[in-house]
């Protein structure tokens, strides 16, 4: 289960990619492109192999000055979301 | 009309030699030969105008994709193009080496078909000694070198019992994805419809495993499951919606709709040859033909589904209406609908022997 002390990345053969023509971000994924919207899009340009859930979190609360628990509570969600789907692994 | 949104994917037959003669193979009976495939020059001219117009994903598909030898280039272009790049295959020519170059040049994913879980059944489908056997080699030098796979298996009623056997060889060979696809009958599959269509008994029994097996494997493996029209009430929404998705590109460099489009008769098959991708996307009569919905008969036109299913297949409705324009006749509203409850009660008990696919087999 992912929790804020879990490092993630992206599973190998997917990745976020903006798409010009349309100009919307998609993860692209084995046989299938998910429309990212523009909230995930925020949360998975944070996702570098490195920096924990926690650490995220703190970034997304100084540039959104929203409150800690909420933010934690909808990326959490977002985040165990796209484990399911194996787009996102834990290291 | 206004314009149409971009496609979404594209693939790309690049060649229609194989080394196997599945009965059930999506290619059109009149197979392309070699002489008239298209170069790679060509070839990274389609997958630059795909990106430019927004397809986000090209499927290296055939016949066999490993047949020819360009293909780590194609790749390579591909992955600059910003296109995610699958790759379909049997596997049959696969080595560490190639796969190496692949994986170097950028590929995204590899889609392995197999004919059944079991080598004797399977070398009998694909018609080859050995073919199954191959494969596994195959799949372990995939898991090996880490590109994530897909393990592809069409059933019909000499395969599907085993159903739960390929899951199970899916996930011992690492596979992240399966996908377990009733058989199409269109060309080559509804050539050999009586060796292939499964009973509705058989049907019920590989809904039933997958659902099982999609709650034990969450989160570890993902199962794709192409259920059999002929048993369904409703059309698929075949290739989600006529020129509204997908582009198919021929080893001749034809545009289509989709693998079966060739079939339809009167209308000029449009060609990388002549014309941009983009101006055949929008303009080509091909893909006007069966866009949108201004083109369905009664009962789809006032259908509340029409835009669900898009009128179904244009080219099944061909094939056993004989008119491409007919509500596919898988709909139970359809009044063609006897063909397809006949097609299931005439269905010899016993399978006749496969009908391969074979360069100049196409006659029966």
């Amino acid at each position: 289960m992912i929790s804020e002390n879990s490092i993630l990345r992206f599973a190998r053969g997917t990745r976020l990619q903006h798409d010009r023509v349309r100009d919307v971000w998609f993860i692209q994924a084995p046989e299938r492109a998910f429309h990212a919207d523009p909230i995930a899009v925020e949360v998975l340009q944070l996702i570098d192999g490195t920096r924990n859930v926690g650490g995220i979190l703190d970034l997304l609360c100084q540039k959104f000055a929203a409150p800690r628990d909420i933010i934690a509570q909808d990326v959490l969600t977002l985040l165990r979301d796209l484990a399911t789907k194996q787009v996102l692994q834990a290291i | 009309m206004s314009a149409p949104p971009p496609p979404m994917s594209l693939l790309a037959e690049l060649t229609h030699r194989c080394p196997l003669q599945c009965p059930y193979c999506s290619n059109p009976l009149q197979l392309e030969p070699r002489p008239q495939e298209l170069d790679t020059e060509d070839w990274k001219r389609v997958l630059s105008e795909a990106a430019e117009m927004g397809v986000l994903q090209v499927h290296f598909s055939g016949g066999e994709p490993m047949a020819r030898p360009d293909l780590p280039e194609l790749v390579a272009h591909a992955a600059k193009a910003g296109l995610y790049s699958n790759l379909i295959t049997s596997g049959m020519l696969l080595n560490a080496k190639n796969l190496q170059e692949l994986a170097d040049a950028g590929l995204d994913h590899i889609q392995l078909s197999f004919q059944d879980a079991e080598a004797e059944s399977a070398d009998h489908i694909a018609h080859m000694t050995g073919a199954h056997a191959k494969k596994l080699e195959a799949a372990q030098l995939i898991k090996t070198e880490g590109l994530p796979l897909t393990l592809n298996f069409v059933i019909h009623r000499q395969n599907c019992e085993r159903v739960p056997a390929m899951l199970a060889l899916a996930e011992q060979l690492g596979a992240r994805r399966v996908e377990i696809a009733h058989t199409q009958y269109y060309g080559w599959g509804l050539l050999n419809r009586n060796a292939l269509l499964p009973s509705r008994a058989q049907v019920e029994e590989t809904e039933k495993v997958v659902a099982e097996a999609r709650v034990r494997l969450s989160g570890r493996m993902s199962i794709d499951f192409v259920t059999p029209d002929y048993y369904a009430d409703r059309p698929k929404p075949c290739m989600g919606g006529w020129g509204q998705r997908f582009l198919n590109v021929s080893p001749a460099g034809k545009v289509l709709p989709c693998h079966a489009a060739e079939s339809i008769p009167g209308v000029q098959m449009p060609s990388v040859a002549e014309e941009s991708l983009a101006n055949i996307w929008e303009n080509a009569p091909l893909f006007r033909l069966f866009r949108g919905t201004d083109w369905m008969p009664e009962p789809c036109q006032s259908c509340a589904f029409k835009e669900d299913d898009w009128g179904g297949c244009r080219c099944q409705a061909l094939a056993l209406a004989g008119d491409a324009t007919a509500t596919d006749p898988v709909c139970h509203r359809a009044p063609g609908h006897d063909l397809i409850t006949q097609a299931i009660t005439e269905r010899p008990e016993t399978p006749p022997p496969f009908h391969y696919r074979r360069y100049g087999n196409a006659k029966v």
